[in-house]
């Protein structure tokens, strides 16, 4: 029975394509492909694009393939990859410098159609309210502040984009399971109703889209076992004409796939299992079948496949205020108290000097910084230390770094013993998201692919 | 008698706009059957009490052992706009890790 090799490539952009190399040399993969598009991603690609319109892809992409495509060439292995971001043509152009570079004659796709700020006229006069989908809110109220707004596309344009030769298929925003079940889709020659075998190749695309997340990074069982963890390996997915897939991963890397590893990122970011929701189909994860083989090897089987949902997602983001931050850092004893003190002085001064922000939190790390209200109490005044971190929400960057200039002061006129009090940090842009529907047909129409040769 | 989460099962948390899902992992069987009696969404609703300010969902999910709590409003208005340390919520899921249920 023919089957395909797929492995992962980095989980968001940011994460380490090291272990691609060895999904390459020692994996017997046919393709690699990878999401690099948070939300925030895209928000950073439009400030950028805007200052020089040749950029707008992530950065990541041309020292990725420069380091990966001359070993990857010599073994017919593809890419397919959403590093395009909000200018797929330019990281096009920008790809093709690297293999003149290279020497390599390799046909570049490109898929367009996802980015639709400049569309959504259009979208509401075809009957899309472009609502929020959680909280009804009209679209209206941010639309001044809309920074970008991208359809989640299907695997369908990239399969067309294999299909017309590409060796490397570069996209914006689809859905990331998308990037795996295109390769699967093109070379096991699945049709797209075929419900059943649509949902295990997004299962498997699933598993494979956040990097290490399924070898055991980030992983909520017994995290000291994980062997090796500084060569992690990244998961491969084979999988069979029938549906039939084995997750595993490169031999000599670290980590490891189990039933456990692979289970947690099953539900990774899923909300309903028995819907999850994708252009391509309607995905039920809870009659699929996973069950340990060998040693790092899980077959996955039984994923069940509804019909797609005759609406894609959009998701938006808007400008939504500026984040300034400021931290300074107490000893024993009595440190808790003394960066509450800390906390107090500020929130008086923020005051006096008519620093307004539109929101304030101020957590203290090494005590209760990521768990909050739920932080237990038990040792709360006997920390060895505790930071005092303060971050506000505020109108325009001026405004939020007005905060970081009360902070230093503190260290010569507040309680006493501070450690840690380092440089202001710079205010970063806050960015709110608007996820919303769309009609699929009125985004597909403008979905066009294009394979060249370089 | 009462016990943690923490000694009972594996857990993980993300994120998706202003919600986060929180998945916990039985070990076997007879842990799934507790979980199911007493980790309610009501419970982890009142567990996340200051932290998520919406309605909490629960998803059964027998073939791989799971629940998968689906918590509304629970991150500050979503990841990019957060003024949290946790913005993406990745730690959510050890704090349910210290809920206590009645154990057999």
């Amino acid at each position: 029975m023919k089957s395909v090799r797929i492995a992962a490539g980095p989980g968001f952009y940011g994460d380490s394509w090291r272990p691609v190399r060895a999904s390459i040399e020692r994996g017997n993969v046919q393709y690699v492909a990878s999401d690099h598009l948070a939300e925030l991603t895209l928000a950073i690609l439009q400030k950028s694009r805007q200052r020089d319109p040749h950029t707008g892809y992530t950065q990541d992409l041309v020292p990725m393939l420069s380091d990966l495509l001359p070993l990857a060439a010599q073994r017919g292995v593809k890419f397919v990859l959403n590093a395009g971001g909000l200018n797929p043509m330019g990281a096009r152009e920008a790809l093709l410098g690297v293999l003149r570079k290279l020497g390599l004659n390799l046909k570049v796709g490109v898929v367009l159609g996802d980015a639709v700020l400049e569309r959504l006229d259009e979208l509401q006069a075809a009957g899309a309210s472009l609502a929020h989908m959680d909280t009804g809110d009209d679209i209206a109220t941010v639309r001044e502040r809309l920074l970008f707004a991208s359809a989640y596309l299907g695997a369908r344009p990239l399969v067309e984009a294999l299909d017309a030769g590409a060796d490397i298929v570069l996209t914006g925003r689809v859905a990331d399971a998308a990037l795996f079940l295109a390769p699967i889709v093109y070379e096991l020659g699945w049709r797209w109703n075929d419900w059943d075998r649509l949902a295990q190749g997004i299962v498997v695309g699933h598993l494979l889209e956040c990097s290490a997340q399924s070898t055991g990074g980030n992983f909520g069982g017994d995290w000291r076992s994980i062997p090796d963890m500084a060569h992690i390996g990244y998961p491969i997915a084979e999988v069979w004409e029938n549906g039939e897939a084995v997750i595993s991963k490169a031999p000599g890397t670290g980590g490891r796939v189990s039933f456990d590893t692979l289970r947690e990122q099953l539900l990774y970011e899923v909300h309903d299992p028995a819907h999850y929701l994708t252009p391509d189909v309607d995905v039920d994860m809870t009659t699929l079948r996973m069950e340990e083989i060998g040693p790092d090897q899980v077959r996955v089987t039984g994923a069940t496949g509804r019909p797609a949902p005759e609406t894609f997602k959009i998701v938006a983001g808007y400008e939504d205020g500026v984040m300034g931050q400021a931290i300074i850092g107490y000893a024993w004893p009595d440190a808790l108290a003394k960066a509450q003190l800390a906390a107090q002085i500020l929130t008086q001064q923020m005051a006096e000097v008519g620093l307004k922000p539109q929101e304030t939190l101020i957590e203290y790390q090494g005590y209760n910084s990521i768990h909050g209200p739920l932080a237990d109490s038990a040792h709360a005044d006997d920390l060895n230390e505790v930071y005092l971190r303060i971050a506000v929400r505020c109108a325009d960057k001026r405004e939020a770094a007005r905060l970081g200039r009360l902070v230093p002061p503190l260290g010569l006129s507040g309680p006493p013993f501070i450690g840690g009090l380092g440089g202001m940090m710079e205010p970063r842009a806050l960015l709110g998201i608007w996820p919303t529907l769309a009609p699929r047909g009125i985004i597909e129409e403008y979905v066009r692919v294009s394979v060249e040769e370089p | 008698m009462k016990t943690q989460l923490v000694h009972l099962v594996q857990a993980r948390s993300g994120d998706k706009g202003d919600k986060a899902n929180i998945a916990i992992f039985a070990p076997d069987r007879a842990t799934y059957e507790l979980l199911l009696r007493e980790v309610t969404a009501e419970r982890v609703r009142a567990h996340f009490e200051g932290i998520a300010t919406g309605k909490v969902e629960r998803f059964e999910v027998p073939n791989v052992l799971a629940l998968n709590f689906v918590l509304h409003g629970a991150l500050n208005g979503g990841a990019s706009r957060s003024l949290r340390s946790d913005a993406l919520g990745k730690s959510l899921s050890s704090a349910l890790l210290r809920m206590e249920i009645e154990v057999p």
